[in-house]
């Protein structure tokens, strides 16, 4: 079987997920990925022709709310899993200087 | 040689919906950091997001009005989004399914109409806001993740700074009118990002000619920075292009995104794109699609208001209007269907346009509301209209019995005999006056009679002093002519 994914695009998306991956996990994950697509590759053998695309397993549609506000979490109990706040903020690391 | 600029703009606009686009909490703002906000948008896991229907039918009420092809069928798309402000990590939008594209909007640029293609225009959700003025962190409040947020796509139809300004502010009043938005800029409801590039070209060649690289400038926030970016760019690239005639090309150098710097009145260079971005979308899993069919989208049809640009024309040709008395009167629905009741109640159409627009709007400038939020009924209004045609009150007195309603709810022509303004008219008891002041005034009397140099002169005098006398109240125009006819013997 032909690689489909190289350590090249792998070390892309590793960049666009901000993942740091070594030079082994780029091999060792290119061969993975590659499996993976191989075997998925399998359904390319169905014909499909005249078969509606879907966008999802459900034939439903059009589920929507009322567009009614309500009151969910106070600020203590949002920010109570912050590993970091200031005041009422959460707090993260300097984003522009 | 010469060059036309090619511009292109993104608006991002809020919706006042009363909840978020995916989850209950209040789309409200100046609320206390990260008090508006619950499990669906800080992003937890195992959460689910429901579609708002009110913003859904919102964007297709302004996909209708943007004269787009509302899309029957439309789904979610997963954008990927690194950053603190959405912590889901990504933003809920519409890839290759948005529900409105291929409109138009059509603009008054110096008096000529100007049609702006729209792309297209979809609904995705805001992210929250980053505060970068804290001591050693950035703070992130939540309370605007996850408002319904509808981006509009222009095509790259605009040539010069005065149409992207027409396009940008005519959105806002479109917004406006069908009232799906407050689009307060203060409060951020409305985000700008131009497209600019420079289509060169030699006269010489008619087929030839080249675009300098794109531009992209992100988050503008106000007219006024729109106006100084573009202008801005436009030069820049010009001169760019004027140093590097040959090297500074689309072909040949890829596209760049600029930041505009608010003090020193320029815009900076953020990044180039080697390649197109790269937001790995993929189809929502946790929402379902929407279908929209014939009766639902003629309910939502139904809601559309008479458009901006439509009621410009009708009221210049209906009332007679000026441009520039047309252009306030429609620029807030509000004040056009103000202005419209008052001439529904009797008022003559010019007088309740000069009234609205020298007192109404000055005094509803000054309070901080819209003429209607005035207080002064359409009806009462035109009570008073009807007394200036009628000349029994003048258009100055008019003026000052407009403010007196604003603290009185009396009709306005009690107020007008209260304050004694009535406009005396009636000629039996104006002619006393006029008798008494011709026989203590014989030489003017006699310069006017003369017919001389001096004549005009003398009868200005002589009204003068009848409206002295009157206390001002006496009609001009009748006074005038009672002189004339005693003076000269003409009726």
């Amino acid at each position: 079987m032909p690689a489909k994914i190289d350590p090249d695009q792998v070390r892309r998306i590793a960049r666009l997920a901000r993942i740091n991956l070594t030079q082994e996990e780029l091999e060792q994950f290119s061969n993975q990925l590659s499996d993976i697509l191989n075997y998925v590759d399998q359904l390319s053998e169905l014909n499909t022709e005249g078969v509606e695309p879907t966008t999802g397993p459900l034939k439903i549609s059009n589920v929507f709310r009322q567009d009614q506000a309500a009151r969910s979490l106070s600020s203590e109990q949002a920010l109570a899993n912050a590993p970091c706040r200031h005041g009422d903020f959460f707090a993260v690391p300097k984003v522009l200087e | 040689m010469g060059y036309r600029p090619t511009i292109g703009l993104e608006i991002h606009v809020e919706l006042s919906t009363a909840s978020k686009m995916f989850c209950g909490c209040p789309n409200h703002f100046g609320d206390p950091p990260n008090s508006n906000v619950c499990p669906v948008c800080l992003g937890m896991p195992g959460v689910l997001p429901t579609m708002n229907r009110q913003a859904y039918e919102y964007a297709v009420l302004m996909g209708l009005a943007l004269n787009c092809r509302i899309a029957t069928f439309t789904k979610w798309d997963r954008k990927g989004y690194y950053y603190p402000d959405l912590p889901k990590n990504y933003q809920i939008s519409q890839y290759d399914l948005p529900l409105s594209s291929n409109g138009y909007i059509d603009l008054l640029v110096n008096g000529q109409t100007k049609r702006i293609g729209i792309t297209r225009a979809h609904l995705e959700e805001d992210a929250g806001k980053n505060v970068h003025d804290l001591p050693g962190c950035t703070g992130v409040d939540l309370n605007r993740a996850g408002v319904p947020l509808l981006e509009i796509v222009s095509e790259p139809d605009m040539n010069s700074v005065p149409e992207v300004m027409a396009y940008a502010r005519s959105m806002r009043q479109l917004v406006r009118y069908l009232n799906i938005s407050q689009a307060n800029m203060q409060q951020g409801h409305m985000r700008f990002e131009p497209n600019i590039s420079l289509w060169v070209f030699d006269d010489a060649e008619p087929d030839g000619g080249h675009y300098t690289p794109i531009v992209e400038v992100k988050n503008l926030n106000s007219f006024r920075s729109l106006e100084r970016t573009v202008a801005f760019e436009i030069d820049r690239q010009a001169g760019q292009w004027q140093a590097d005639p040959d090297g500074y090309r689309m072909d040949k150098m890829s596209k760049q995104n600029r930041g505009w710097d608010d003090v020193r009145e320029v815009t900076v260079y953020q990044r180039h794109k080697e390649e197109a971005d790269e937001y790995r979308y993929f189809p929502e899993p946790d929402l379902l699609p929407v279908e929209i069919d014939d009766a639902w989208l003629g309910r939502i049809k139904a809601q559309l208001p008479e458009l901006p640009i439509a009621r410009y024309a009708r009221f210049r040709k209906e009332f007679g209007l000026d441009e520039k008395l047309t252009t306030l009167l429609t620029s807030e629905r509000g004040t056009a269907d103000y202005f419209e009741a008052v001439v529904q109640a009797g008022a003559s159409p010019h007088r309740a346009a000069n009234l609205i627009q020298s007192q109404g709007l000055r005094l509803a400038n000054e309070r901080g509301t819209d003429v209607a939020g005035l207080g002064i009924s359409a009806e009462r209004l035109a009570g008073l209209c009807k007394l200036a045609d009628e000349d029994k009150v003048s258009a100055t007195t008019a003026a000052g019995i407009f403010q007196a309603m604003l603290e009185s709810d009396d009709p306005p022509e009690k107020i007008a005999q209260d304050r004694n303004l009535m406009q005396v008219s009636d000629t039996s008891a104006l002619e006393a006056i006029v008798a008494e002041v011709l026989s203590e005034n014989g030489k003017a009397v006699a310069d006017y009679k003369s017919g001389g140099k001096k004549a005009k002169k003398a009868r200005s005098f002589i009204l003068g002093q009848v409206m002295q006398r009157s206390k001002g109240q006496a009609n001009p125009k009748v006074a005038g002519e009672l002189i004339d006819r005693k003076v000269l013997g003409q009726t």
